[in-house]
């Protein structure tokens, strides 16, 4: 994870478009700004952090079941709970599941465990709608294939 | 329609916090409801989990848009319940 370029998954470890399931790996790094105001002599991965972590999570799995013609934007997340403290150096595994892809918007289960217990749990649905702009999917594609979201899923 | 429509005002009523007795058929969901986008969204995800659907809200959109039709053909609630049901069927078909 660099918190500060919010690139929150290192690399997506499964990636079921017809499950319509993901897993991905995220390791909290050892040091970051954003440990320095959360919380001074007391870091921890601030909440709202967590919940980018699943929304990114779910939102490569949106993008992977539309093979990345369309983007998701985050719209809302209901029954966010944050259930244990998250610190730096700590790996997580996030788990989106697709609930419903709706025209115009999907809505997915989000989940962030560390250590086999759950830490996160949120319902998160997107806006989904066209590439805003060539540079953005261009930029997409990349962070993808950073991620390691396998090559098939890329492309309609 | 009737139950259609029953069920579409108990998911706006719950959805959006609308007193139940202010949702009719003629109501439309924008103009004299005051539903939101983003509300509009949830009211959407529960009708088509309740109806088994997916309604086509892009092509409503774009339909609009280019002003093939008025909004009234798919957010007064009458209209929108008929639309519905023309989506039950053709799936059950």
């Amino acid at each position: 994870m660099r918190l500060e370029y919010f690139q929150m998954v290192d690399r997506i470890v499964a990636l079921d478009p017809e499950a319509r399931t993901v897993r991905a790996d995220c390791l909290v790094p050892d040091a970051s700004p954003v440990f320095e105001g959360h919380f001074p002599g007391h870091p921890l991965l601030p909440g709202v952090l967590m919940i980018e972590t699943m929304a990114q999570t779910g939102g490569w799995l949106v993008l992977a079941v539309l093979r990345f013609q369309r983007m998701p934007f985050l719209a809302q997340v209901k029954e966010a709970k944050l259930r244990a403290f998250v610190v730096p150096g700590q790996a997580l595994q996030a788990e989106a599941r697709l609930v419903h892809d709706g025209s115009g918007y999907a809505v997915v289960a989000g989940s962030i465990s560390s250590g086999g217990k759950k830490v996160a749990d949120a319902e998160i649905t997107y806006r989904v709608v066209p590439f805003p702009n060539d540079t953005l999917r261009a930029q997409m594609l990349v962070t993808a294939r950073r991620v390691a979201v396998p090559e098939a899923f890329l492309h309609g | 329609m009737s139950s259609t429509f029953e069920t579409v005002a108990g998911i706006i009523a719950e959805t959006c916090d609308i007193p139940r007795e202010q949702i009719t058929p003629a109501s439309h969901a924008i103009n004299d409801l005051g539903i939101d986008s983003l509300d509009f969204l949830d009211v959407a995800f529960a009708i088509d989990k309740a109806f088994g659907i997916k309604m086509p809200l892009e092509q409503w959109t774009q339909d609009v848009n280019e002003g093939k039709v008025s909004t009234d053909e798919y957010f007064v609630l009458g209209n929108l319940c008929a639309n519905i049901d023309g989506l039950v069927a053709a799936k059950a078909a």
